[in-house]
C-alpha cells in the first residue's frame, strides 16, 4: 500500500490543476459571451489581433 | 471620425460578385446584403442621429483612462461584432473595444479626454447600431452567479477526489484495509472536505444566518445544520477512530445543492437583465437649451422649467408642454394605441413617447421622477407588492419540512438516550445521521431542474420565462384576460380596402414611403415591391403629407384636410388622397387579428378557462374584435387604473388571472394579475412587468406556455412525492441506526438522480 503515498498526491494535484484551470477561465471572462465566441470564430485573424483581450 | 468605408458593389468578369453594402462581406445570389442584420443596420444608419453625451456615464479608471459600457441594439452576426470593434479600435486612443453578443453590450476603454466618449458613441451609431445607457446593477447579479460557479467548481473537485478515497473505505473494513490506512484516508478526506465546506458552503450559511437573525427559517437552515453537524461529527469520529465519517456526504450534498442554487440564480438573473433595460429609458441624457446654449444633461437631473430639444426620432425626456414646433408623437408607450397623436404649441407631451415628424422644444413641467412614466411605474410597483404574497411551492415544502426533520432528529436522540438507555454519544450520532440523511438534496433540485428544462423547452417555442414562479402560478389560473391592440391583434394597421386606381395608388404609396406614420407605412407595404415615383414630400404635422408633382398639389392625409366633409361612419382608420383639393381615393385600414387568435381562445375555453377582453379602445371596435374571436366578457374604454380595478374585482371574486397585454397602459394590470404575459413587440416596460414574454406573430405561445406549466408543475409535485418517499424509507433506517456512510452516500445521490431523471420526462412531451 506504500504506493498510496505517491498516488494520492498525484491524483489530488491533477484535480487541483483542473480546478485552477477552470477558475482561471472563469476569471478571464471566457464564459461571458458564449454566443459571441461562436461567431468570432468566423472573423479573420488580422481583425482578431486588433481587438484581442487585455 | 469616420465610419468604416463601405465598399461599392464590385462586378468582375462574367459572374457578378456583390459585396454586402454594410459590412463588405461577399453575398450570395447577388443580394445587396449578406444577412438581414446588415440590412436593418444599414437602413437604420441613415435615420439615426446621435448627439447624446454618453461620456457623462463613463467610469474613471485608476490609470486615467475611461471605460464606458453601453447597450447595443441590433447585433445579429459576426460582421456586426467586427464592424463595431474595428471602427472603435482603429482609433489610436482606444485601448479596448469589446462587444458582448449574449448580453448585447459594448465596452470601450480609451485614454484621453472624457468627451471622447461622445464621438466614439456617435461612431457606432453611424454604423446603424442604436446605443442605450445601462444600469449598473447588472454587474452585481453577474458577480453573484460567478461566485456560485466558483463554489460549484470547488465542491465538484472535492467531491470527485473524495469519491476516490471513499470507494476504498466503503468496500473494505478495518480488517482488510488496516486501521492505519483507514485513518489516513479519513484524515485526507477531512483535509479536502473542511476547506471545501467552509468555502462552498457560504451561500447556504449566509442565507441561513440571515433568516435566523430575523427569527425565521428556510431551507438553508437544515442544510447548513446538516453540513456543519456532519463535519463536526466526522472530525470527532476520525479522532476516536470510529466508523461514522460523513465527509463525503457533506461535500456531495453541497455539490448537488449548489447546482440547484446556480440554476435558480440563472433563471432570476435573466429576469433582472430585462429589468435594467427598462430603467435605462430614464437614464439617458437630454439636450437642454439654456441661455441660447445647448448642453447635455442626464435625464435624472432635469429640473422643472428647463427647455429641452427633442429631435425627430428621439424620445421625449420628461413630461412637459410644447413651446415651439409641431409634430406627431408616438404615444403608444402611454396609451397602447399605435396611431400617433399630433401636437402643437401648448400641447402636453409625456416622457418616453417618441417624436416622429419634426423637432420640438419642450418646457419641462415635471421632473423625471414625477413624470407620467414614473407614475405608471409606481402604480406597477404597488400592484406588484400585492403579488409578493404568493408562496412558492418549494417554500411551502420547506416550511413543512424543516420542523418535521428537526423534531425527528430530537426524538431520535431522546428515544435512544432515554428509552434505549444508549450512551449519549451514540444517541447523538444517530440523531445527527437522521439530519444528514434527510437533508433536502432532492428537494433542492426538484424545482430548479424542472424549471430549467421547461424554460429551455419553451425558449425553443419562442416563450421566455422571466420569473421563476411563472410556471407555477400559470398552473393555477382560471381566467385569461386579453388586451386588444397588439395582443389579440397584431398591433399595426393593414390596408383593408381602397377605391384607388392604379395610378393614384402608386402616387399615394410613393408619398407614403417618406413618412414614418404607421398608416403611411401600412400603405407603402400594401403596395408591395413595385417601383415608386420620385416625389418630394413635405410632412404637415397633424394633417398628413403634401407634395407638388407634375404641376399638381397632392395631399395624402386626414379626411378634413383633404377636403372631404361627410363621414363614412365605420370603425376603420383612413387616409385620403386629394389632387388639387379634389378627393381621389380613400384608403381604409384596420388592425387585423392574429391568425390563430380565435383558435387559441377556443382552446383556452376548452381547458375550462374563462376568457375576458379588456381594451382602452372604443367600445364598437372592442366589441367587433370580441365577436370575431367569441369572447363574451368585454370591457372597453378603460384607463390603466380601471384595468387594475377590473382585475382586482375579479380577484376578489376568488379568481386567479392570467393577463396578456402589450401597452404601457397594460403594465399596471399585468402587475396586478396573478401571472402575466406580453408579446416581444411590447414596450420594454411592459415586457419587464410581464412574467412571460413570447415571440412571433401568433398567439399560440399562450397555450403552449399554459400546457407546459401544467405539466411541469405536475413533475415538480411528483418530485416532491419522490423526495417524500425517499425520506419515508431513509428516516426509519437512520432512526434505528442502520445507516452507514455508504448507505448515506448511495441514498442521497440516488434520490437526487431519480428527481433529475423524472424532470427529464419533460423533454419527452411533444410541444402542443
Amino acid at each position: 500500500m506504500d504506493i498510496l503515498i505517491y498516488l494520492i498526491p498525484i491524483a489530488l494535484t491533477l484535480g487541483l490543476v483542473g480546478l485552477a484551470g477552470f477558475l482561471w477561465t472563469l476569471k478571464s471572462n471566457q464564459y461571458e459571451d458564449l454566443e459571441g465566441a461562436a461567431h468570432r470564430i468566423l472573423l479573420d485573424d488580422e481583425d482578431e489581433e486588433t481587438n484581442s483581450e487585455k | 471620425m469616420e465610419a468604416k468605408a463601405i465598399p461599392a458593389n464590385q462586378t468582375s468578369g462574367c459572374c457578378e460578385i456583390k459585396a454586402c453594402k454594410h459590412c463588405g462581406a461577399e453575398t450570395t445570389g447577388g443580394a445587396d446584403f449578406c444577412c438581414p442584420g446588415c440590412e436593418t443596420a444599414h437602413a437604420a444608419a441613415d435615420t439615426l442621429e446621435d448627439r447624446a453625451a454618453y461620456s457623462l456615464l463613463a467610469h474613471d479608471n485608476e490609470d486615467g483612462s475611461y471605460t464606458l459600457s453601453l447597450g447595443v441594439e441590433g447585433i445579429h452576426c459576426a460582421s456586426c461584432i467586427r464592424l463595431i470593434e474595428n471602427a472603435l479600435s482603429s482609433e489610436p486612443d482606444v485601448d479596448l473595444a469589446r462587444v458582448n453578443m449574449s448580453t448585447e453590450r459594448l465596452t470601450v476603454t480609451w485614454t484621453g479626454p472624457r468627451d471622447r466618449g461622445d464621438t466614439l458613441g456617435a461612431a457606432v451609431t453611424k454604423l446603424g447600431y442604436k446605443l442605450h445607457a445601462l444600469n449598473d446593477n447588472e454587474d452585481v447579479s453577474a458577480s453573484k452567479e460567478k461566485a456560485l460557479l466558483r463554489a460549484i467548481a470547488v465542491a465538484g473537485f472535492a467531491a470527485g477526489n473524495m469519491m476516490l478515497i471513499s470507494v476504498g473505505l466503503w468496500s473494505t473494513d478495518g480488517e482488510t484495509m488496516g486501521m492505519a490506512t483507514r485513518e489516513l484516508f479519513h484524515w485526507i478526506s477531512a483535509l479536502i472536505a473542511l476547506p471545501t465546506v467552509v468555502y462552498a458552503g457560504q451561500p447556504f450559511f449566509q442565507s441561513a444566518w440571515a433568516v435566523l437573525k430575523e427569527r425565521h427559517t428556510n431551507m438553508d437552515v437544515p442544510i447548513s445544520l446538516a453540513v456543519t453537524l456532519a463535519c463536526v461529527m466526522s472530525i470527532s469520529e476520525t479522532l476516536r477512530q470510529g466508523e461514522h465519517v460523513y465527509f463525503d456526504s457533506a461535500v456531495m450534498l453541497l455539490f448537488f445543492l449548489l447546482i440547484g442554487r446556480y440554476l435558480d440564480a440563472r433563471a432570476k438573473g435573466k429576469a433582472r437583465e430585462s429589468a435594467s433595460k427598462l430603467l435605462s429609458r430614464l437614464m439617458g441624457v437630454a439636450t437642454v437649451l439654456e441661455d441660447g446654449k445647448v448642453t447635455q444633461v442626464p435625464i435624472k437631473e432635469l429640473k422643472e422649467g428647463a427647455l429641452v430639444l427633442v429631435a425627430t426620432g428621439e424620445a421625449v425626456a420628461a413630461d412637459g408642454v410644447v413651446e415651439k414646433g409641431s409634430s406627431a408623437i408616438d404615444m403608444s408607450l402611454i396609451t397602447g394605441e399605435t396611431l400617433p397623436e399630433s401636437v402643437a404649441i401648448g400641447s402636453d407631451v409625456f416622457a418616453g413617447t417618441v417624436n416622429l415628424s419634426a423637432p420640438l422644444q419642450v418646457r419641462v413641467s415635471k421632473a423625471s421622477e414625477k413624470s407620467l412614466l414614473s407614475e405608471i411605474v409606481k402604480l406597477m410597483e404597488v400592484s406588484e407588492q400585492g403579488r409578493a404574497k404568493y408562496v412558492r411551492l418549494a417554500d411551502k415544502a420547506a416550511s413543512l419540512y424543516t420542523p418535521v426533520v428537526h423534531a425527528m432528529g430530537a426524538l431520535t436522540f431522546i428515544g435512544w438516550w432515554l428509552l434505549m438507555s444508549a450512551p449519549w454519544q451514540v444517541s447523538l450520532l444517530h440523531a445527527v445521521t437522521v439530519l444528514i440523511i434527510t437533508c433536502p438534496c432532492a428537494l433542492g433540485l426538484a424545482v430548479p431542474v424542472v424549471q430549467v428544462l421547461a424554460s429551455g423547452k419553451l425558449m425553443q417555442a419562442g416563450v421566455l420565462l422571466k420569473s421563476g414562479d411563472a410556471l407555477e402560478k400559470l398552473t393555477g389560473i382560471d381566467t385569461v384576460v386579453f388586451d386588444k391592440t397588439g395582443t389579440l391583434t397584431v398591433g399595426r394597421p393593414e390596408l383593408q380596402f381602397t377605391d384607388a386606381s392604379g395610378e393614384s395608388f402608386k402616387i399615394a404609396a410613393s408619398m407614403a414611403s417618406h413618412s414614418r406614420h404607421p398608416l403611411a407605412q401600412a400603405l407603402r407595404e400594401a403596395f408591395g415591391d413595385q417601383e415608386l415615383l420620385a416625389i418630394d414630400v413635405a410632412e404637415v404635422p397633424g394633417h398628413g403629407l403634401e407634395a407638388h408633382f407634375e404641376g399638381h398639389t397632392i395631399r395624402l392625409g386626414s379626411r378634413a384636410w383633404c377636403g372631404k366633409e361627410t363621414e363614412t361612419g365605420d370603425a376603420h382608420l383612413e387616409l385620403w388622397l386629394a389632387v388639387d383639393g379634389d378627393v381621389k381615393a380613400r384608403f381604409a385600414f384596420a388592425d387585423i387579428l392574429r391568425d390563430d387568435a380565435q383558435a387559441i381562445v377556443q382552446a383556452l375555453k376548452a381547458r375550462g378557462l374563462e376568457v375576458h377582453l379588456l381594451s382602452g379602445d372604443r367600445h364598437v371596435v372592442a366589441k367587433e374584435i370580441a365577436d370575431a374571436v367569441s369572447i363574451e366578457y368585454v370591457s372597453a374604454g378603460v384607463k390603466p387604473a380601471e384595468k387594475v380595478a377590473y382585475l382586482n374585482t375579479l380577484k376578489e371574486a376568488g379568481r386567479s388571472i392570467l393577463m396578456v397585454g402589450d401597452g404601457l397602459n397594460d403594465a399596471p394590470a399585468l402587475a396586478a394579475a396573478t401571472v402575466s404575459m406580453s408579446p416581444s413587440t411590447a414596450m420594454d416596460i411592459t415586457q419587464n412587468t410581464a412574467d412571460i414574454v413570447f415571440q412571433g406573430e401568433q398567439l399560440s405561445p399562450v397555450l403552449t406556455a399554459y400546457d407546459h406549466a401544467v405539466f411541469s408543475t405536475k413533475l415538480v409535485k411528483e418530485n416532491f412525492a419522490l423526495a417524500a418517499i425517499y425520506n419515508v424509507i431513509a428516516i426509519p433506517a437512520a432512526v434505528l441506526g442502520f445507516v452507514t456512510p455508504l448507505v448515506a452516500a448511495v441514498a442521497m445521490s440516488g434520490s437526487s438522480l431519480i428527481v433529475i431523471l423524472n424532470a427529464f420526462r419533460l423533454n419527452l412531451k411533444k410541444a402542443s
